[in-house]
């Protein structure tokens, strides 16, 4: 589904990633880990298209496509969701307005009529269940005045409805508490299909807990540095990230 | 930044959509402005006597007043003796129903989407057309007179009901208001007249449409609403104009009076022709509106979005007379290319317990600047006074100026008031967001700015509501390559 090439890129001229290969296949969950600032959240913004990020080398391929030369509304209509790590408020406009508005926009790239506002209503009913939601925050402005747990609720809601083939969370765990933790998990569980990915990027292994990866990767320095199953994870959270540094700098010698 | 100068270089690109015109044959008056001019036009609409003295005495006003020069706009001096102050389609008899109103005419109002046969209208909303100096038709006059309702052209209110227009005519402006309010006395041409009956709630939308269709012709019409105890009505007016190279004048005067108990809602969905992306041509929009809650418990409440012209100088407001009268003005106001909009209210509180609410949004782009200035007085007996207001400026682009001009006059220290204020730009993060979603950066746009409006867009009547929100997301389309 997803293979990254030689992946660099930086930001204002300064290196951030520098050569990143993965392979993803459908069915598959990765958990992406890393200390801070080992270019992990930059990962999930090349891939989503971010503009201040600029590529300079490598490729990515995305269902045979070249992802990268697709516009980043493009992506999200081939399938491509970043739940964001801080969802940006947009006053005056509800959850539900931007929803069937993007909804009704993926829909007619793929050519399919757009869903009026009755389906649309059932759509989302069906979804709210999926995380615990509430009609009422959906009827607010996006994102306004939302807690950490409902903004992050929300990303996941809206991965629910948009029905993505590529799922990439960015510290979707960070100020969650583990009640909202466990809501959001289960929300992601129930939407893995063998027919989709995700990425999981993320600090700590608690979320890991709950979204149990098939693989596992430590990124550092703008490289992946070792791959391995849940149990790096275990083993990063018993030794700390200083355990990898070392290696790394082991092997460099 | 480069998105912004995206949207900065494709906003400019956007075309006026109502900038055709139409060749019909004209009676107008000589080009230029003095005595005779007035009593020619007095005399073409058989004026009684009494009208053309208040003319002449407004015009002598006008000709001893300066040019105001405070607004933060800029343009060339106006030679106002190149202006034409009247021009009317020639139509071969007067109109008494609307079958008898040239086709050509009509056809040009249905080009605008807004049809004058009844049958077609939606129920619900009555039109008066007014094309250059005069009003072509008004829709369901029949339908209202049986409740007593006055709905009808300026012209044939002098004619039908001169005492009501003696009475209150100048009675909330004065010709010695100011500048623009004295000329406008002095020639206006044509306008609306509306009159409620004591206790009639008005049970359609009352609205006029203004259209300037000759060049070189300014418009000035003088719109006097009337509400008497406990009545209600709800009054719309739409505006646009062909596109020319050169500058227009519309200088026009509303007057809302309204008493005891009444209740009035007045919303302007303003599009004259803002000018070409040089700033070369555009309405120069300079009017006077200003309504007086005289009775107590009364209310006016002001909505509008400005869209169009190319030099905007307009300040809606409320005189709070009686006692817990309330004042409201609700304005989104749109500024792009060369466009300069100079707009706010003024809220005078003289009765007790007298509240008045301001919501202003300006929307900046391009080399445009946007100016909201507001005043809230509170005289000596209003105790009590609450006032809130909220002044919001959203920026596109960094060529572009927003300012805020909040005057606060009180003199009864148990007067409330609140100023809020706020300056945002559209956010590269909220458009990537939509994107995210799968929303292109045009229609993120558009989400946005309706979103921002949406507190005023919301007190517009339905239908208005919707027009409005497709037109500032026309102004917007193609804003982003």
């Amino acid at each position: 589904m997803l293979t990254i090439k030689n992946l660099h890129a930086s930001i204002e001229g300064t290196p951030i990633l520098r050569g990143i290969n993965l392979e993803i296949k459908p069915g598959e969950i990765h958990a992406i880990m890393g200390p801070n600032g080992s270019g992990k959240s930059t990962l999930a913004s090349v891939l989503a298209g971010r503009e201040e990020y600029e590529v300079t080398e490598g490729e990515v391929i995305y269902k045979g496509k070249d992802l990268l030369d697709l516009s980043p509304e493009d992506r999200a209509r081939e399938g491509v969701f970043l739940a964001f790590q801080y969802p940006v408020e947009i006053p005056g406009v509800s959850s539900t307005n931007f929803l069937r508005t993007a909804v009704n926009q993926v829909r007619e790239y793929r050519g399919q009529e757009p869903l009026d506002a009755v389906k649309f209503l059932s759509l989302m009913k069906e979804k709210m269940k999926l995380v615990e939601i509430d009609q009422k925050l959906l009827s607010r402005s996006l994102n306004e005045g939302f807690s950490g747990g409902e903004k992050k609720r929300n990303e996941i809601f809206q991965m629910a409805i948009l029905d993505p083939a590529l799922s990439i969370l960015d510290e979707t765990d960070s100020g969650l508490d583990i009640d909202a933790l466990k809501v959001v998990a289960n929300g992601v569980n129930q939407l893995r299909s063998s027919d989709n990915a995700t990425i999981v990027v993320t600090h700590y292994q608690r979320l890991l807990d709950y979204i149990v990866p098939d693989f596992v990767h430590v990124l550092f320095e703008g490289r992946i540095v070792k791959s391995g199953d849940k149990s790096l994870a275990l083993e990063l959270e018993d030794k700390g990230y200083d355990w990898i540094k070392d290696e790394v700098a082991n092997t460099a010698v | 930044m480069s998105k912004d100068n995206e949207i900065l270089e494709e906003f400019t690109s956007k075309e006026y959509e109502h900038g055709w015109s139409v060749d019909y044959e004209a009676d107008e008056a000589p080009l230029g402005l003095n005595e005779d001019i007035i009593r020619w036009i007095s005399a073409k609409k058989e004026e009684p006597e009494w009208l053309l003295e208040w003319r002449l005495k407004a015009y002598r006003i006008w000709e001893n007043m300066e040019e105001p020069k405070w607004a933060n706009v800029r343009y060339p001096k106006l030679d106002f003796q190149k202006v034409r102050y009247y021009s009317a389609p020639k139509q071969t008899k007067k109109t008494k129903s609307l079958d008898e109103i040239d086709p050509e005419l009509l056809k040009i109002y249905d080009r605008l989407g807004i049809s004058l046969n009844e049958q077609k209208r939606l129920q619900g909303i009555a039109v008066d057309a007014v094309l250059d100096s005069v009003s072509v038709g008004t829709t369901f006059k029949e339908t209202l007179s049986k409740l007593g309702i006055v709905f009808c052209s300026f012209s044939e209110a002098v004619q039908e009901h001169p005492d009501l227009v003696k009475e209150y005519l100048g009675s909330v402006v004065p010709s010695t208001d100011n500048y623009y309010a004295a000329l406008n006395s002095a020639v206006f041409s044509d306008g609306s007249f509306c009159y409620i009956p004591k206790g009639v709630r008005c049970p359609m939308e009352l609205s006029t449409y203004f259209r300037i269709n000759a060049a070189n012709t300014g418009q000035f019409e003088r719109t006097l609403i009337i509400a008497e105890e406990g009545s209600y009505v709800s009054y719309l007016e739409g505006c646009t104009a062909p596109q020319r190279d050169e500058n227009q004048l519309h200088a026009a005067v509303v007057e809302i009076y309204a008493k005891k108990d009444a209740e009035v809602k007045y919303s302007t969905v303003q599009n004259w022709f803002p000018g070409d992306k040089n700033g070369k041509g555009g309405i120069y929009n300079f009017v006077t509106k200003r309504g007086i809650c005289a009775g107590d418990n009364s209310k006016i409440s002001w909505t509008q979005v400005e869209t169009g012209s190319a030099i905007t100088w307009k300040y809606p407001s409320c005189i709070l007379k009686g006692d817990n009268s309330i004042g409201e003005f609700y304005s989104v106001a749109v500024t792009n290319n060369y466009q300069q909009a100079d707009t706010g209210t003024k809220m005078i509180h003289i009765g007790k317990n007298t509240r008045s609410r301001i919501v202003s949004k300006g929307i900046s782009a391009g080399k445009s600047q946007n100016s909201y200035r507001g005043q809230v007085q509170v005289m000596k007996r209003a105790t009590n006074a609450r006032n809130f207001s909220q002044c919001d400026s959203l920026l596109m682009g960094d060529k572009c100026g927003a300012h805020t001009f909040p005057y606060i006059d009180i003199a009864n220290s148990s007067a409330k008031v609140e100023h809020e204020a706020t300056t945002s730009k559209i956010g590269e993060d909220q458009i990537f967001y939509c994107n995210q979603r799968g929303i292109a950066t045009e229609d993120a746009v558009a989400l946005i700015v309706n979103g921002y409006a949406k507190e005023v867009l919301n007190q517009l009547p339905m239908e208005f509501a919707v027009e409005a929100q497709k037109l500032l997301a026309l102004t917007l389309e193609g804003s982003v390559g």
